[in-house]
């Protein structure tokens, strides 16, 4: 017989029940032990819950209905969902189809201005997860807002779906996950419908505690521990080294004036005991790591100085306690070598910790900008809410001096604000109604209102921050000998100190046994693995770290490496050497057709492009209050230009090559057009009714530093070279006034890839540098692909370096980081190299027999612990990078 | 050579063989995730090395791998997956889980961040 388990619903079979239960004369089965357990906690909860469930559901939806402002229409329920990623009008008709098609639902509609989706449908055939399922589903998403809540007395994998299932069922939650091990739920909601406490009770409901969780970041909880570990760490050192003092002391009676008379083995065991103590106590870490790593067939630090000072200790403790075993020449004491080891590596790694905090600093930095809550207008009321919850399309309303809380776009007022903390521009930029806003950065002086546009992990500081982590993970391809060796290292050091041992023992001086001793205990301090490890790392996070403070985002450690091997460098014109906002400068009209005339005709056409020829055209009608007609058959020639149909005639607006493809007459007017070019500005044809109509001049204004920032990318000694698809003539006289010798003009949009790829052929490594939509290709194919842009909406994922800051200084800037961390990173790495290489045998004593000198485990120890203390510092040095101008 | 100095001899090539068959030729077993609701879940012991340290799992299935770190040596407190760019603190004491969608079969290392501490994961057809 097959029945169902009351806590998980699973379906089973009686007589393979793992566990049953009586309750009131009634039995019940159950798939295991745990639910058993569960069950037996609180029958009637389940019993309860079963029989209810429907009517329960029902009350809930009931419930829903008061507490919300989902609005009752005979069956179905209305909602508003805020949807996120629309680009266009089209993307709303998508949408629209795709909610329109769901069973269920009655009407949906999307706008698009304020990008929200309202939908009513019937609540008994679908839930609101799947409305968002199927935005989802149709490439948008539903900007919701996220909670994290811990859920205590879940026993088994079946009490996650049943929260998953509550949860999902209430209305306003669009999408809940929770995980056992975590022991924790990640709930979107809508803030309208559903809030922290309706969730709660929905746990509750389902018979699991609900605990708030604060929302703690894992850096934060690594900064306290770090924090007590630098403290723990600091009061075993100060014990080390004051014991360390009259251990090295009594090691030497010699050297004390007044000799006092206590035998040597007193004096020994006295030594013993104070270096018991810092071996026990201080250095207990190093043989606990030790035996970990033991467990685990592998070797680090630990097992070195472990094993090193173990040694000596050892036989320093024999040596006192039963002198007996070694010969009189044989018998000695190395406490004081065991106790200055332990004391230096652990000063060592007091410092190491003080240098490593520093290394992340600039991603804690960038998660601190965030603005805690929000000033938000809803239903007509205006409240302080946390950042989290706000939405797309809210209105936010942001006071001088307060931190702007996401990206959005000015409505109403404005103001000057502070972005030097993302774009690391310096001076304040001027916001007024319809200006782009950046969330984290600061409003200095006046008030205004915005509108949300991007929200949580979309907003350009949380991907700031996503591309800076995810760049700190990665490594330079030059690390990876560093790598392959520090795999091998630890285990290859313990041979060569053994067989160091196993020589000076064979065929050293007297007394052997103690030389070996001490040269094995040499070659095992002195390697330091921890220099080799750390080597790119923690100069790949520092320059990083400091790119985001210059509002340049390298996307890793490849991108880096590539960067600073460059030989030649790629400059889209448009909006790259330019502002990309071109305005109409020369109108000439012929064939009897008046300047304004010709305007509108162009303008007519043109307003149905989306070049930013076109848009240019357009504004300047506009500017001129002028009357556009409608165009019919509109197309735009890829490369050539435009045409249509207007006031019932062909309009053809373009370049040289459409004009004569349509073979329109312009013999006459080239040497016009060839004047226009030479100044810098694109001359375009206009035809109407297959007769020249007049000439448009369009010119695109240079940014304020395309010349001294070209200047300095060719003393950096890159070949400088301009892409665009301006005519030879305009793309020339451009290219001469920012000092550009080399020029591809007239290249179509699907070939500037293929100019890079020759480039590529001559044997450049190039660099691309492009706004990152319309040269995606081109930014793949390059060795090093820079999207420069201004606002929200850079292509961080499309590009290896992203400049925030539309300055195109910013290349140059980034090439410079890139040569200095990569010199960084071969110091490092150089250096670490040459320690252990050069360490090691001098360790092993190789300079004894021929000039008689040993090195002392103790200057082993100190030179291990300043190894890693120099890489450090020397990857901190980056901090310091400044641009060159 | 006294009998002394033969005896440190083999001994000390004995142990030298030892190391290098201890922590180099070792066999380690790996594990397999186990799957549930779609999800290949893996629980990761991080004291002094990550346990299990081989892997195994199912391409193009979301993988889970929670860490619980047992310790507080400043050795472990990193862990970085170079293939996936993925680079995650590990608080002590507590659980913390990376998510990962493995698209690739092969062998993918992971390590602290000196590169001490090593793990793999296995992707499997």
């Amino acid at each position: 017989m097959t029945v169902k388990d009351l806590v998980c619903s699973m379906e089973i079979d009686t007589e393979q029940a793992k566990g049953v239960a009586e309750f009131a004369g009634e039995k019940y089965f159950f798939c295991s032990e745990s639910c058993e357990k569960q069950f037996r906690k609180n029958p009637a909860h389940y019993i309860g819950s079963n029989n209810h469930e429907e009517k329960k559901s029902d009350a809930k939806i009931e419930k829903k209905k008061r507490s919300t402002d989902l609005t009752e229409g005979a069956d179905f329920l209305k909602l508003e969902l805020p949807i996120v990623g629309m680009s266009c009008a089209s993307c709303a008709v998508t949408i629209e189809k795709t909610l329109q098609d769901m069973d269920g639902v009655k009407k949906a509609s999307v706008n698009f201005a304020s990008q929200k989706a309202h939908v009513s449908f019937d609540s008994h055939k679908i839930a609101t997860p799947e409305l968002f399922k199927a935005v989802e589903s149709a490439g948008y998403q539903v900007g919701g807002a996220v909670i994290r809540i811990g859920i205590q007395g879940m026993s088994c994998a079946s009490c996650v779906s049943k929260i998953e299932k509550a949860l999902q069922s209430t209305p306003g939650v669009l999408k809940a996950s929770v995980n056992l091990s975590l022991e924790e739920a990640r709930i979107e909601y809508l803030p309208e419908l559903a809030g922290p406490e309706i969730i709660k009770n929905t746990i509750e409901e389902v018979g699991y505690k609900p605990v708030l969780l604060k929302e703690e970041m894992p850096e934060d909880i690594q900064k306290e521990q770090r924090e007590s570990e630098y403290k723990k760490l600091r009061r075993k050192f100060l014990l080390a080294a004051i014991l360390s003092v009259p251990v090295l002391i009594g090691s030497f009676p010699e050297l004390i004036p007044f000799r006092t008379s206590v035998s040597q083995q007193a004096r020994w065991i006295f030594l013993f005991l104070l270096t018991l103590p810092v071996l026990f106590f201080s250095g207990m870490q190093f043989f606990v790591g030790a035996w970990r790593a033991f467990r685990h067939h592998s070797a680090d630090m630990n097992t070195l100085i472990a094993v090193g000072t173990g040694a000596a200790f050892l036989y320093s403790s024999i040596s006192t306690f039963l002198p007996s075993v070694f010969p009189e020449s044989m018998r000695n004491i190395y406490f004081d070598t065991t106790a200055v080891i332990v004391t230096l590596i652990l000063l060592g790694k007091l410092l190491e910790a003080k240098a490593k905090g520093k290394t992340s600093e600039a991603i804690k930095r960038l998660m601190g900008l965030q603005a805690k809550t929000a000033r938000v207008f809803r239903n007509g009321e205006e409240s302080d809410i946390p950042v989290d919850e706000v939405l797309v399309g809210d209105l936010i309303l942001v006071r001088p001096g307060e931190k702007i809380p996401v990206d959005g776009v000015v409505v109403e007022g404005s103001s000057s604000v502070d972005e030097s903390m993302i774009t690391g521009e310096p001076i304040p930029v001027r916001k007024k109604s319809g200006a782009e806003i950046i969330g984290a950065t600061i409003n200095k002086t006046g008030s205004f209102k915005f509108k949300a546009s991007k929200v949580g992990k979309n907003t350009m500081l949380a991907q700031i921050v996503k591309m800076v982590r995810e760049a700190q993970s990665t490594k330079a391809p030059i690390q990876r000998l560093a790598d392959v060796i520090s795999g091998y290292f630890v285990p290859i050091v313990i041979v060569m100190s053994i067989l160091t041992f196993i020589l000076w023992y064979d065929f050293g001086p007297e007394p052997q046994l103690t030389f070996a001793l001490i040269t094995f205990v040499t070659v095992l301090i002195i390697a330091c693995p921890c220099a080799l490890g750390l080597a790119t790392p923690t100069s790949i996070m520092v320059g990083t770290g400091k790119g985001a403070e210059n509002g340049i985002l390298i996307k890793g450690g490849e991108a880096l490496e590539t960067a600073h091997k460059l030989t030649a460098i790629v400059l889209d014109k448009t909006g790259t050497i330019t502002l990309g906002r071109p305005e109409v400068t020369d109108i000439i009209s012929l064939n009897g057709m008046s300047p304004d005339e010709l305007l509108s005709i162009a303008a007519s056409l043109e307003k149905r492009s989306e070049h930013p020829l076109g848009e240019a055209i357009v504004d300047s009608a506009k500017q001129k209050q002028l009357v556009l007609a409608e165009a019919e058959e509109f197309e735009a020639i890829p490369g050539y230009g435009v045409s249509g149909i207007v006031k019932g005639n062909e309009v053809l607006l373009g370049n040289t090559g459409l004009m004569q493809d349509r073979q329109v007459e312009i013999e006459n007017f080239i040497s016009e057009a060839r004047n226009l070019a030479e100044k810098g500005k694109t001359p375009m044809f206009v035809a109407f009714g297959r007769k020249l109509a007049g000439i448009l001049a369009v010119a695109d204004p240079l940014k304020e530093d395309s010349k001294s920032a070209i200047a300095s990318l060719q003393q950096l000694g890159l070949e400088v070279i301009m892409i665009t698809g301006d005519n030879t003539r305009t793309a020339e006289a451009i290219a001469s006034r920012v000092g550009i010798d080399r020029v591809f003009a007239e290249v179509l949009p699907n070939e500037k890839a293929n100019k890079v790829k020759k480039l590529q052929q001559e044997g450049h490594t190039v660099a691309m540098v492009g706004d990152g939509i319309n040269d995606a290709p081109a930014l793949a194919q390059a060795n090093v692909g820079i999207a420069i842009g201004t606002g929200t909406d850079v292509a961080i994922e499309a590009s290896d370096i992203t400049l925030i800051r539309g300055k195109l200084s910013g290349v140059a800037t980034a090439i410079q980081l890139s040569k200095a961390t990569m010199r960084n990173i071969k110091q490092n790495l150089f250096g670490s190299f040459f320690y252990n290489s050069l360490g090691i045998p001098l360790a092993a004593g190789i300079l004894y027999p021929f000039f008689g000198i040993l090195l002392s485990p103790i200057i082993a120890s100190a030179a291990m612990a300043a190894s890693s203390v120099t890489v450090l510092t020397n990857a901190l040095r980056l901090r310091k990078f400044k641009p060159a101008q | 050579m006294n009998s002394d100095q033969i005896f440190v001899t083999l001994f000390g090539l004995l142990l030298a063989t030892g190391v290098i068959w201890y922590f180099f030729l070792y066999k380690k077993q790996s594990v397999t995730a186990k799957e549930s609701s779609g999800v290949q879940d893996v629980k990761i012991l991080v004291k002094g090395g990550y346990d299990p340290e081989l892997i195994v799992v199912k391409k193009n299935k979301p993988v889970r791998l929670n860490f619980y770190r047992d310790e507080t040596s400043s050795c472990s407190e990193t862990v970085v997956f170079p293939d996936f760019r993925l680079r995650q603190e590990l608080p002590a004491f507590k659980n913390t889980v990376i998510e990962i969608l493995p698209q690739q079969t092969g062998e993918f290392d992971f390590h602290c961040d000196m590169n001490m501490l090593h793990g793999k994961l296995i992707v499997e057809e």
